[in-house]
């Protein structure tokens, strides 16, 4: 496993993966690895806790929405939370938050999933 | 007196663009700016680097300028790549990328332009500056 993933748990039949660093290109397809794997598997609902990742670039979001619309596709969703506000603001302006959302916390998150 | 300057030659290796971040956030907390400021500039910067790493078609050394001036931080990105032309470049829409079977890159510009406050590009094809400044709000 890439060392951009910190770890990954399941809750209420969400899985939630936990990220460490710098969400570029490697980053972002870490993260897809696991969600593409989970989706084979059955499971159509992601988390993703972005505590340890301060720093982004769009290469690696836009793998985000690479997951997303393959999600869309068997009906599942995706959420995000502990962002710092600049990671916030860059889903904002790239529109992720149209098709997916962000949390303030792991309970609100798993809640509302 | 002359503005101070702080100038960087990067090679165009992986996540050189974090050694452009790093120097942004030592700049930021001399001029007292807030996180927000700095999370802007340094977001910025990566996707101005990016850009250039990527499109500049070139093995030559990518440089960075932070000029630090009483109310802003101006930051030019500097490569001697085969240039481009902006008025091709689309404003990228989440919409239009999704249902297509291809990559959902193409942020770069956009960013830059939403979280700078004023964005100048000279470009030709000997290369290309992206000129970005934040206004400083004491």
């Amino acid at each position: 496993m890439s060392s951009f993933i910190k770890s990954t748990k399941e809750a209420n039949q969400i899985v939630i993966i936990e990220t460490d660093g710098y969400l570029n290109n490697e980053g972002g397809e870490a993260i897809s690895a696991i969600c593409y794997e989970k989706i084979k598997g059955g499971q159509h609902k992601f988390l993703i806790n972005m505590a340890g990742t301060k720093v982004v670039n769009s290469i690696g979001v836009s793998i985000l929405i690479e997951i997303i619309e393959k999600l869309q596709e068997v009906n599942g969703k995706i959420g995000y939370y502990n962002l710092a506000p600049i990671v916030a603001k860059t889903f904002n302006i790239m529109g992720l938050t149209k098709y997916s959302t962000v949390f303030a916390t792991e309970e609100e998150a798993v809640g509302a999933l | 007196m002359k503005k101070p300057t702080v100038e960087l030659k990067l090679p165009i290796l992986p996540n050189m663009e974090l050694i452009a971040t790093q120097t942004a956030e030592v700049i930021a907390r001399h001029m007292h700016l807030t996180d927000d400021q700095s999370g802007e500039i340094s977001m910025a910067l990566i996707e101005a680097c990016i850009n250039a790493f990527e499109h500049s078609k070139t093995d030559s050394n990518v440089f960075i300028h932070f000029l630090i001036e009483e109310d802003s931080l101006v930051m030019k990105v500097i490569d001697q790549g085969i240039g481009f032309d902006k008025t091709k470049v689309e404003i990228p829409k989440i919409e239009n990328k999704m249902g297509k079977d291809e990559r959902k890159r193409g942020w770069g510009l956009q960013l830059i332009q939403e979280l700078m406050d004023s964005v100048e590009f000279e470009s030709n094809s000997d290369g290309t500056t992206v000129t970005m400044k934040k206004n400083i709000k004491h």
